[in-house]
């Protein structure tokens, strides 16, 4: 026990401790990665859900929508889905979290010297990763089905950018309500009374205009709608703001209030 | 305090843990020295994984102190964290890697360098028998399997004290055995190892010292033999296949000895203690059940089982949910006072 004896005589410092912290984070990533990519169901809940969606409301709902501005409903159309697909994507953080929060995952994590921050960085970076793969393809297939940028690289960069950081925002929220429920199936039943309506009630399929008025008072300024709007300005051309800082203020405002509800419920399980 | 000033490697004082209402545990003491085996024996809710949930850290207690190598479980947590290992009911690998990817993956996040990594898993998997699952994901292996694998993934980074929630609940009669081997073996490598059981043969087989818990109390401690002779002697058992016959054959053996018997309403099997005359009363009890005319099976002398000394120390006889490996005697049983978190 000699080597181990040797490790652990030593007290870390402060950069020795930050090092581990990156490192432990990056490791949770790794392993968090490998197991979405071995789980065919994982696959198809993130990737071709969202291609779907892409094909449905295309083909099967889109005749039907009237839309302003260039391209028609396609274009219209892709901003909205990506920001949806980024918000679904949270539900699989919930579910991982509380499943490994009730198999004891964590705790035997937390028993071992490794970073506090590790396993909800690793899980958020991991599924920011994943997000973005998703959004490429979503990105991919809407090309395929007519959807073209109107707006320059830049523009659809900002977009891309813009919908990871709502994506992140709203996997926070995620990572709170499994680590806080911490029961797959009323962490999947929670994510679709919020996540359903929030990103519906939205402009993401709709003009808001050919809503009832009661409802757009809501959907008008609700953060979904937002980020949305600013994401189908830099993709499509028109004015970013305030769409752009509104939502920026929002997602600012949704890490800061989360991120130690996160924390403190994960140091809870248990 | 340094970890080198400290000849316990585990020294537990009153320790008090709440839930809500539910006392969990109620002052616990005990202490294990370097390089023993301390046995934690009770049933389910006895407070036994509250316990062990304190000292890895993962509880803090609302009083009374614990320390691991000389580091005090709240105050000195990190360090603490950096001593042991635990492994247990849940098991801590990712089904979706392969043995090898998760060893490594517990390696990295004890912070080893890779070449250590790599040369440490070699001999883990080697010793453990996984080097021929190695490469395959964990989804494929046996309970036992994946139970070695979950303690080769804990001991990666060789921690001084190793705790194990339960570790062979769960497996068939060889997994049991093949754990017994691998954990004597840590031990005879100097580990100091805390093991829950609800296995009474398992402390017996396995511990060095046992600590008997109910109620969230140390309601016994000693060694298995020091336990037994709290028994107080040898035990005669038989069984009475005829119901009816039940009082007769108790009332037979009354005349005998003060201690009372104990009778399983299932299995009809008596047990009685045969304090220190023990062939002498075996050969009464022959006579006397003869007598009255009692048919009995598999009358019989033998040392007092931990069994045994679960009901003599708790008045009830310890309770298994499962698959009732330990005790069949489930009439006696009181109910369980906590759940435990």
């Amino acid at each position: 026990m000699a080597t181990a004896a040797a490790r652990l005589a030593a007290k870390p410092d402060a950069a020795q401790l930050f090092r581990w912290a990156v490192s432990d984070a990056l490791v949770m990533t790794r392993r968090n990665l490998i197991v979405w990519l071995r789980v065919p169901a994982y696959i198809v809940f993130t990737v071709v859900q969202p291609v779907i969606f892409v094909l449905l409301f295309r083909y099967v709902f889109g005749g039907a929508i009237q839309v302003p501005g260039v391209g028609g409903y396609v274009n219209f159309l892709m901003p909205g889905i990506i920001a949806q697909t980024a918000a679904f994507a949270t539900f699989a953080t919930a579910i991982a979290l509380a499943q490994e929060s009730t198999k004891g995952v964590i705790d035997r994590f937390r028993a071992m010297p490794i970073a506090r921050s590790a396993v909800l960085a690793g899980r958020l970076i991991a599924d920011s990763v994943r997000m973005l793969i998703v959004i490429v393809v979503i990105i991919a297939v809407g090309y395929a089905v007519g959807f073209r940028f109107q707006n320059g690289v830049l523009g659809a960069v900002g977009m891309v950018l813009l919908a990871e950081a709502f994506g992140i925002a709203v996997c926070l929220v995620s990572a709170f309500v499994g680590l806080a429920i911490r029961d797959e199936e009323s962490v999947q039943a929670f994510g679709l009374i919020w996540i359903f309506p929030l990103t519906f009630v939205s402009s993401a399929f709709v003009p808001v205009a050919t809503m009832p008025s009661w409802l757009q008072g809501f959907a008008n300024n609700q953060p979904v709608t937002l980020v949305i709007n600013a994401m189908r300005a830099m993709a499509l051309g028109g004015p970013v703001n305030p769409a752009l800082w509104e939502s920026l203020v929002w997602l600012a405002g949704v890490l800061i209030v989360f991120t130690p509800l996160a924390v403190r419920s994960y140091r809870r399980v248990g | 305090m340094s970890p080198a000033d400290s000849e316990l490697a585990i020294e537990v004082e009153q320790l008090h843990k709440w839930f809500g209402k539910v006392h969990a545990l109620r002052g616990v003491d005990f202490s294990v020295p370097r390089g023993t085996v301390l046995g934690m024996l009770g049933p389910n809710g006895a407070g036994k994984t509250t316990a062990v949930r304190v000292l890895t850290t993962l509880l803090r207690p609302e009083s009374g102190r614990a320390r691991i190598d000389g580091y005090d479980v709240v105050h000195d947590a990190a360090a603490v964290r950096r001593c042991i290992g635990l492994a247990g009911q849940s098991t801590a690998i990712q089904i979706e890697l392969t043995g090898r990817e998760n060893l490594e993956i517990m390696g990295r996040l004890n912070h080893m360098d890779r070449p250590l990594i790599k040369q440490r898993s070699e001999e883990l998997l080697e010793r453990f028998d996984l080097v021929d699952a190695a490469d395959r994901v964990a989804k494929t292996y046996s309970g036992g399997m994946q139970r070695r694998l979950d303690l080769a993934a804990s001991i990666i980074g060789e921690p001084s004290v190793l705790f194990l929630d339960e570790p062979t609940t769960g497996l068939d009669p060889n997994g049991r055995l093949g754990m017994w081997e691998i954990l004597r073996e840590l031990v005879a490598r100097g580990a100091t190892l805390l093991l829950t059981t609800q296995y009474l043969d398992e402390a017996d087989e396995l511990a060095d010292t046992i600590i008997v818990v109910d109620h969230g109390q140390v309601i016994a401690s000693g060694t298995a033999d020091q336990l037994k002779d709290r028994v107080g002697g040898d035990v005669l058992e038989f069984s009475v296949p005829d119901r009816n016959l039940m009082d007769a054959a108790l009332r037979a053996i009354a005349g005998i000895t003060d201690a009372s018997s104990q009778v399983d309403g299932e299995t009809r099997r008596v047990t009685v203690s045969a304090g220190g005359k023990g062939s002498q009363m075996l050969v009464e009890a022959v006579r006397r059940l003869d007598a009255a005319g009692v048919e009995t099976v598999g009358i019989s002398l033998r040392r007092p089982s931990l069994d045994d000394v679960f009901l003599a120390v708790t008045g009830h006889a310890a309770e298994i949910d499962e698959d009732g490996a330990t005790s069949r005697r489930r009439d006696r049983r009181t109910p369980a006072p906590a759940k435990e978190g």
